[in-house]
């Protein structure tokens, strides 16, 4: 039987791309293969360890699991997306402050999840931050700095949504003020 | 892991979902959160000529009040499952077990209407599904119709599931107001998977004696099951620490224990005591 490649394209970061792809081919493998998109890695290959996680229309999922033609017209985000090396990501700052990594391996997929955690839950408790991370594993850090780099995510976060709240009543006020006169 | 070569096409509709398994003639196979189906065909443990892919058949995302019941579209994640104000707020036995599934990324994918059609003797779900008499609804070559859970699973990855049809929703009948509700699972560590699983509801009257109870075990054999020994013993009973342990007792009564490399038969039993006397004293007590 003869099967066709199909052609997948997808935002990812931003950015348009696509590529003809068997349909076989693992998501996670078209990132890296076919569109040069490294960060993102396969640990185990067996939807385990989270290492290839990624966003996929903002939900986290482990793209050793998925399809690239499952993924077709989807907005995706990988770890190359987060900031840039001048702007890291909150995530990104407080994994490098708080010694978050040691080998560095898991880590892509892990910042990944705690991104798609708080975003359901901007302020988790330490409990909450561990059972998040039941789908990633880490063979280095033990886990406790990785709790620390998100707890610290989550507060600068917290505080830049909370001025980026102050900023947006500020220009409500301008808005109402204009208005008024 | 790559799995074999296969074709893959997409369904808009139930009805092109239901032409394209025909056109298969059984080679085909439903993908819809693909997080029991690509783990199996990476191991070629199954290679599908074909793959159809329901996952953007909106349609099936729906939850909705019907009467008694509520209808949860086959696609409706885990994840939206254990967030559904609907769900929430009418089978919270439902949502506390979808939020208890796998972890956060599998979640995201897995579908209730997948769980239930692959019948993986040690999912979560058919706890729920069992404890809140759910009816599969399936759409097939001649239409509608509705399948008790306990008659549509009949044995590990075996369901009644007709030929060239689809699972479109599952119906769960609405517990009275009263009734509180827990999901309560020994998992395995590395998995994640349910060695037992435990649904329980139950509400008592102005009394104080028990007038609804429901209590459901997956995990632990091939299929999950009813205690009914249980519930009965405790229908019409004031609830004591003692009534609940003695009950608590028959709860491996109606399965059959399964033994593997993570427990013996005799291990499962202790533990469906075990864990079904914590869920009712949880909301018993
Ligand atoms: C790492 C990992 C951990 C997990 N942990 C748990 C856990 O703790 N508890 C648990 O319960 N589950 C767990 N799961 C399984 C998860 O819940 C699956 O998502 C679910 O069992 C299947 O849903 P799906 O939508 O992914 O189905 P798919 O994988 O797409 O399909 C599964 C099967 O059902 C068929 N099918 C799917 N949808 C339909 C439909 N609408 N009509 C007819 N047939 C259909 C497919 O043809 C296929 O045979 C885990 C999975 C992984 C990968
Ligand atoms: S590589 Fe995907 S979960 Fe491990
Ligand atoms: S930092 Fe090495 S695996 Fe996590």
């Amino acid at each position: 039987m003869a099967i066709e490649n199909r052609k997948v394209t997808v935002t990812v970061n931003g950015q348009e791309r696509s590529a003809e792809v068997e349909p076989r081919k693992l998501l996670v493998h078209y990132l890296r293969d076919d569109l040069g998109l490294t960060g993102t890695h396969i640990g185990c290959d067996t939807s385990q360890c989270g290492a290839c996680t990624i966003m996929v229309n903002g939900a986290a999922v482990k793209s050793c699991t998925m399809l690239a033609v499952q993924a077709d017209k989807s907005e995706l985000t990988t770890v190359e997306g987060l900031g840039t090396i001048d702007h890291l990501h909150p995530m990104q700052q407080s994994f490098w402050e708080e010694h978050g990594l040691q080998c560095g391996y898991c880590t892509p997929g892990v910042m990944m999840a705690m991104i798609g955690l708080l975003q359901e839950n901007p302020n988790p408790s330490e409990e909450e931050i561990r059972e998040g991370m039941e789908g990633v594993i880490c063979r280095c850090t033990g886990y406790q700095f990785i709790v620390s780099a998100v707890q610290k995510a989550a507060k600068i976060m917290a505080e830049a949504a909370a001025k980026d709240g102050e900023a947006v009543a500020a220009s409500q006020l301008v808005g109402e003020g204009t208005h008024r006169g | 892991m790559i799995p074999v070569k296969f074709d893959y096409v997409h369904a808009a509709t139930v009805d092109q979902a239901i032409k394209l398994m025909q056109d298969s003639d059984g080679t085909g196979k439903v993908i819809a959160g693909g997080h029991s189906l690509l783990p199996l065909m990476k191991f070629r443990l199954t290679e599908p000529d074909v793959l159809i892919d329901i996952s953007r058949i909106d349609q099936l995302k729906e939850v909705k009040v019907e009467g008694e019941r509520l209808i949860v579209g086959a696609l409706v994640t885990h994840h939206d499952a254990s967030k559904h104000p609907l769900i929430q707020a009418h089978v919270p036995l439902l949502a506390d077990t979808a939020s208890q599934i796998g972890d956060l990324q599998i979640r995201n994918r897995g579908t209730i209407g997948g769980n239930l059609a692959h019948a993986d003797p040690a999912a979560d779900l058919p706890a729920a599904a069992f404890a809140l008499d759910a009816e599969i609804i399936i759409q097939g070559e001649d239409g509608e119709e509705r399948m008790s859970v306990d008659s549509f699973i009949i044995g590990p990855l075996i369901t009644m599931l007709p030929e060239n049809s689809l699972v479109t929703g599952v119906s769960f009948s609405i517990p009275p107001s009263h009734a509180k509700s827990v999901y309560l699972k020994y998992f395995h560590p590395a998995s994640g998977y349910p060695v037992v699983g435990v649904a329980a509801m139950a509400g008592t009257d102005k009394a104080g004696a028990i007038d609804y109870i429901k209590v459901a075990l997956t995990g632990v054999g091939d299929v999950a099951f009813r205690a009914e020994s249980v519930e009965q013993t405790l229908l019409g009973q004031k609830p004591s620490e003692k009534m609940i342990r003695e009950a608590a007792r028959l709860a491996a009564e109606e399965g059959e224990m399964g033994s593997d490399l993570f427990a013996s038969a005799e291990y499962r039993e202790n533990l469906c005591k075990v864990y079904t006397e914590r869920a009712l004293r949880s909301i018993l007590l």
